[in-house]
This record gives structure tokens, C-alpha cells and sequence, in this order.
């Protein structure tokens, strides 16, 4: 016979543990993220749509030319036309938090793993773990610590989201050319010099190639996030699925589309900007 | 006091060095301690002292050891045994600090691959060791800018690496390590990358820079040509282990063992060996007094016909030929001045014997060979110089 392993119970006695006597924390993880959400929403909002649009062709255009700016043009109009403007910059709002939480945390530990073997081998299996798990898995706990709504959504994105920062970090970082470090060492460069004057640059292209992922994966789970109540295009999504409404479909899921294809172009046109010729 | 004096220093790249030295010390091979053991001689028990100013060629075939040595110097590489001094100071015992004053005050560094910072523009590259010491910035670009035009890159400054040749980015690896006018670079295979005209043309720009700068130069390669050009002293290392150290002279007159030898087959000996290692005494020579028939009889017992004259002071006043010496005889004059030939090749003993080939095409008078105020030291034969080439000469000094 084979014990049987109470692994479930376990799990949620953990959980219990952790909202019991770590509530100043989620309290306060609440009102960060609520409050940079819902402020970031507003700001999109607010002004009268044309005028939000009118800015995107204004960042496209710089960053790509005219043919994107023409898309965002084109694919922003059709948005607002369907009536999905609200839920779009919903969604745009909480993939842009998640995404700077993201890397602000993924990006460091990057580093770490790339400077410390320990560190390295530690991260490593749960980032494996991180990217196996059914993404459903991620609602759980955050509606056990955050209840329903924005914040529990945001949260789940962002740990969703987080494993190819701390990657493409790593890599970007252990993949400097070796010679290159050792002339900076052999020059009395001290680590933090190496770090942040040799390394780190070196590394960009590959660190902002992962938070393009990032955003990618986080817009993915945004949808998702609607489950638990976050609003946006993943809310308007579930409707359409629990509705079997096909109309509603079509349009929340063509928002979803140009927005991805939006945040892509931009965010690779921001990754490959300031390289210097090869 | 040696500028750099290593000391009965290892490098055993593993986790059982002690091991691996008892095995070394019993006459183990380092192929036989990697089998057995895992564990890798990087260097083994290597002495030597550099000399302030003066170019200390290491050299050996790939995989020797000699990249390792040079890391040893400046501590990129830790030496597992043994102590490296540099002034006088055991750098196997400074703390991280220390070091990296060491580093960015004293030492400067060339590489193989140049290892510039891809992003960075050519003159940042330059000043990037004042960079580390947080030198102003407009004062580091000057130093940097000034660095690059010693080195000839003027007006590249704000190119990026990238956008330069080879020959140009190593010069920008030189020019990088000069800017922090360190007393010592070492220079691990710096040239070896480039082609072989850029690389000839860099050797000769180094030893421009050397006669004005006087720094004291670690330089590693593989190539015996280079070792020969530019050391003043050459290591020879094998399997971790220096074999020999002498003057590019000593190892070619007498290499330590076949190693070596085989080492030296190819080197263009005439660029190598200098007149004073080929010459010899002249059989015979007359007197600028003698009268003519003392110098036949000289002559004619010698079996030469045409024979130096000198004076004194043993300065070679020219030649005499044996028909013209005969007819003075039959004249019965007094002096042979009326007969001497003053068009005498002449070359200072430490001439390369690449450079006496010419004179000995026009003429079938011996070189002479004399010192800075014109006494003859030896004459140099046409024969000799074929000889030398050929490596079947007395050139070992006897
Ligand atoms: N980090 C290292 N770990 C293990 N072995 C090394 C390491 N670095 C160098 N070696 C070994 O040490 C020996 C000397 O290498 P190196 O100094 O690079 O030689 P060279 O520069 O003469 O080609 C070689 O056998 C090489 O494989
Ligand atoms: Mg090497």
C-alpha cells in the first residue's frame, strides 16, 4: 500500500497560514496594485478616445512609420467602433502594471541567478514549475489571498508572466562575451561597475526580447484573469463564452488581437532602439 | 629590483590541487596527471623576472600555458602555489581592494580578440581604464583622444568598434591600455588575430611606441618571428613548464632541447642572428707601414690574394690585392698607400646578417665587422652567411 500523501490539505493549510498572519502584506499589495490600476485606467479613459488614438499613431510613428501608424489608426478605430474602447484600455491598463511588476522583480533576479550559482540553481526549477503549471492554477491562490476583482487578476499575471524576464535576464547576462569581462576586470573595474557599465548593456537587447515575452504572456492571461473578475477584455470574453454569445466573442477577441499585435511591434520597436552598429 | 618576479608559481585547474602537485614533484606528465586525476596543469612551477622596460616575449605552441601565466600577473587568474611580485610587492596576498588598484594603476592589458565594449564608442573605449579610476569626463576623452592619435586613429573617435577592422580595433585595445599610462602591459596573443601585414605593421608600431614609452612589456605568442622581433628576453614554455629563457639570440644558437629546436626550424634566421655570432679573425693582415714585398711574403703564406690593411689602432684603412703588391715589389717602392682599395664594406656587430647580404652580392671582399670607433672586431665571409643560413655554422659561439 502506498500512504496516501495529504499534499491538498496541506497546500490550503499553508494558504490559510499565510492570510492569517501575513494580512498586512496582501493589504498592502491591494491597495498598490488597485491603486496603480484603476489610476493607469483612468488615465486612458479620460480623455475622449480619438484623442488616446491620436497619441498611440503619435507613438507608432515615432517608433516604426507610417505603415504601423496607419494600423494603429485602423485597428484602434475598429476597437472603439465596436464598443470595445472601455475594455480595451481596461485590459491595456492592467497588462502595463503587471508587466512593470514583472520585470522590476524578474529583471533583479535575473541578475542574482546570473552572478550566483546558488541563486541560479535554485530559481531555475521554479521557473520550470512556474511555466508547466495550468495557468488556472495561478487564479487559485491569488483569490485566496485577494478575493475577487483587479487585483488578484494583476497578481496572477504577473507571476504568470514573470519567468521569461528572470530567463532572458540570466541569459542575456552569462552570454556577455567573456574576454569583455575580463577586460573590464583586468582594468580594476569593481563587480557594480561590471554590472551596470559592461554587463547589463550588453545584455539589454536580450532582457528587452523578455519583456516582450512578458507582455505577451501577460495580455495571454489577462483574458484569463477575467475569470476571477478583473474586468476588461477577458471579462467581456467569459461573458461571450458563458453566453454562448458568438458576436460578443468576435469582438472581444479581435480587441484582444490588436492589442497584442499593438504591444508587439511597440515593445520589440523599443527593444531594438539605441543598438549600436554591429 | 626585477619588475616582475614569479616565483615557483602552479595553476592546477581542479578541485584536488594538492594531488596533482605530488604527482608533478614525482615526475608525473601533465597528460598522465589529467587522465589519473581530472585535474589540468595550467602552469607548471614557472620562475622568471621581468626587467622594468624591457619587451619579455612568452612563447609556446596553443594550449602551453601561456595565457594562463599572463592572467597570473594580474591575478584574473589565481595561482594555486607560489608568489608574484610585482615592485617588490607579493600580489598573492592582496585583498580585492588592493588588487584593483594594482589593476587599474599599475597594469594594463591587450587581448587576443581585442575584448572592446561593443557599446561604447571608439574614444570611450579608449578612456575606459580612467573611466574606473573616475577620472573627469572631459579629461578622460582628451586622454582617450590623445591616446588614439598616438596609435593613429585620429578622427575615429566616435565610431562605434564595430564599424573599424582588425588591425584598427586592436589598436584601439592599445590605445585603451595606454591611455592609463600603467608601468606594465601585458599583451596576451595581441597580434595573433590580425593578418600578416597588419600584424607586421602593429609589431613595428609596438616597438615605435616601446622606444619612446619604456613600459615594461609582458607579450605572448605563438609565432617564433614575432618572439624574435620584439623580445628582449624570450620564455619558451611546454605543457605548463618554461623550457628555456634567454635573448632570441641564446635560443636559436642553443636551444635547450628538441622542443625548442623544433620550435626554431622556421625562423628567418637572417633577421635573427647578427653579424658578431658569424664572424671570425682574418687569416692574415698587413700593416698600413708594411712595404710591399713584407706584405706578399704575409700574404703568400697565408695563401690569400687580396688581403685587409690596418693601422694601428687596428681600423681598417682598405684591402690590397696580390698582383698589385707583386708589381710594387718589382718597382721596388717603398709604401703599398698607392694600391690600397678604401671601398670596403662595413657593418657593426650587432647588424642583422639579413642586412650584410647585399654588400656581399657586389663584392668578393669579407665584411668587416668593426666597433663604434672603427676597430675591426672581425671580418664576416661570404661563405659564413650561407652558412648561417643553413643552421650548419659555428654559430654557437666558439
Ligand atoms: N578555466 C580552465 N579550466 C580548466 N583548464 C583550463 C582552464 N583554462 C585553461 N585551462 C587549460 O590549461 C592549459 C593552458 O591553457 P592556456 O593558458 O590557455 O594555453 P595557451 O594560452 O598557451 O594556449 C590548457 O591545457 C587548457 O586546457
Ligand atoms: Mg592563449
Amino acid at each position: 500500500m502506498v500512504p496516501e500523501i495529504p499534499l491538498g490539505r496541506w497546500v490550503a493549510d499553508l494558504v490559510d497560514f499565510l492570510r492569517d498572519n501575513l494580512a498586512f502584506l496582501f493589504d498592502a499589495i491591494t491597495w498598490t496594485i488597485s491603486g496603480l490600476v484603476s489610476g493607469l485606467q483612468w488615465a486612458f479613459n479620460f480623455p475622449p478616445s480619438l484623442v488616446t488614438i491620436a497619441l498611440f499613431i503619435l507613438l507608432a510613428f515615432w517608433l516604426r512609420g507610417a505603415p504601423f501608424a496607419l494600423y494603429t489608426l485602423l485597428a484602434f478605430l475598429l476597437i472603439d467602433s465596436v464598443g470595445m474602447w472601455q475594455a480595451t484600455m481596461d485590459t491595456l491598463a492592467l497588462v502595463l502594471i503587471a508587466t512593470l511588476f514583472a520585470v522590476a522583480i524578474g529583471v533583479p533576479v535575473g541578475i542574482l541567478a546570473a552572478r550566483n550559482a546558488l541563486v541560479h540553481a535554485i530559481v531555475r526549477p521554479i521557473l520550470d514549475f512556474m511555466q508547466t503549471l495550468p495557468v488556472f492554477i495561478y487564479l487559485l491562490p491569488a483569490i485566496m489571498f485577494f478575493g475577487i476583482g483587479t487585483v488578484p487578476g494583476a497578481v496572477a499575471t504577473l507571476v504568470f508572466a514573470m519567468p521569461p524576464a528572470v530567463r532572458l535576464t540570466n541569459l542575456g547576462i552569462r552570454q556577455v562575451d567573456a574576454e569583455v569581462v575580463e577586460a573590464a576586470h583586468a582594468f580594476g573595474a569593481t563587480p557594480n561597475q561590471i554590472l551596470f557599465r559592461v554587463q547589463f548593456p550588453l545584455a539589454l537587447p536580450t532582457i528587452m526580447a523578455g519583456i516582450n515575452q512578458v507582455i505577451m504572456l501577460a495580455l495571454s492571461m489577462v483574458v484569463i484573469a477575467g475569470m476571477a473578475g478583473a474586468g476588461g477584455l477577458g471579462s467581456q470574453v467569459v461573458r461571450s463564452v458563458s453566453t454562448v454569445n458568438i458576436g460578443l466573442g468576435a469582438e472581444s477577441g479581435i480587441s484582444v488581437v490588436i492589442l497584442a499585435i499593438f504591444l508587439d511591434r511597440v515593445s520589440e520597436a523599443l527593444s531594438t532602439r539605441g543598438q549600436p552598429p554591429a | 629590483m626585477s619588475k616582475i618576479r614569479v616565483d615557483g608559481v602552479y595553476k592546477i585547474f581542479g578541485d584536488d590541487p594538492d594531488t596533482a602537485l605530488k604527482m608533478l614533484k614525482e615526475g608525473a606528465s601533465k597528460a598522465e596527471i589529467q587522465e589519473k586525476t581530472g585535474q589540468v596543469v595550467g602552469v607548471n612551477n614557472a620562475s622568471f623576472n621581468v626587467e622594468e622596460g624591457e619587451i619579455f616575449v612568452i612563447m609556446g605552441l596553443s594550449g602551453s600555458g601561456k595565457s594562463t601565466v599572463v592572467r597570473l600577473l594580474n591575478r584574473l587568474i589565481e595561482p594555486t602555489y607560489g608568489t608574484v611580485e610585482i615592485d617588490g610587492e607579493d600580489i598573492t596576498k592582496m585583498n580585492p581592494e588592493q588588487l584593483r588598484a594594482l589593476r587599474s594603476r599599475k597594469m594594463s592589458m591587450v587581448f587576443q580578440r581585442f575584448a572592446l565594449f561593443p557599446h561604447r564608442t571608439v574614444v570611450e573605449n579608449a578612456s575606459y581604464g580612467l573611466e574606473v579610476h573616475r577620472v573627469p569626463e572631459a579629461e578622460r576623452i582628451e586622454r582617450g583622444s590623445e591616446s588614439l592619435k598616438r596609435v593613429g586613429l585620429e578622427g575615429w573617435d566616435n565610431n562605434y568598434p564595430g564599424e573599424l577592422s582588425g588591425g584598427m580595433q586592436q589598436r584601439v585595445g592599445l590605445a585603451r591600455a595606454l591611455a592609463v599610462d600603467s608601468d606594465i602591459m601585458l599583451m596576451d596573443e595581441a597580434f595573433s588575430a590580425l593578418d600578416p601585414l597588419i600584424r607586421r605593421e602593429m609589431q613595428d608600431q609596438l616597438l615605435g611606441l616601446q622606444s619612446e614609452l619604456k613600459k615594461t612589456i609582458v607579450f605572448i605568442t605563438h609565432d617564433l618571428n614575432e618572439a624574435m622581433k620584439l623580445g628582449d628576453h624570450i620564455a619558451v614554455m611546454r605543457d605548463g613548464a618554461i623550457v628555456q629563457i634567454g635573448t632570441a639570440e641564446d635560443i636559436l644558437t642553443n636551444p635547450a632541447d628538441d622542443y625548442v629546436a623544433s620550435f626554431i626550424e622556421d625562423v628567418d634566421r637572417t633577421r635573427v642572428i647578427i653579424a658578431s655570432s658569424v664572424m671570425r679573425n682574418p687569416r692574415e693582415t698587413v700593416g698600413a707601414a708594411d712595404g710591399p714585398t713584407v706584405a706578399l711574403r704575409k700574404m703568400k703564406d697565408a695563401q690569400l690574394s687580396e688581403c685587409l690593411v690596418l693601422d694601428r689602432d687596428r681600423k681598417v684603412v682598405g684591402v690590397v690585392r696580390d698582383d698589385d703588391l707583386a708589381r710594387l715589389s718589382r718597382e721596388r717602392a717603398e709604401s703599398i698607400e698607392s694600391v690600397i682599395n678604401t671601398d670596403v664594406p662595413r657593418s657593426a656587430p650587432d647588424a642583422p646578417i639579413a642586412d650584410l647580404y647585399a654588400a656581399a652580392a657586389e663584392t668578393t671582399i669579407p665584411i668587416v665587422i668593426e666597433n663604434e670607433d672603427g676597430r675591426m672586431l672581425g671580418i664576416v665571409p661570404r661563405v659564413s652567411l650561407l652558412a648561417a643560413l643553413s643552421g650548419e655554422d659555428g654559430t654557437n659561439g666558439s
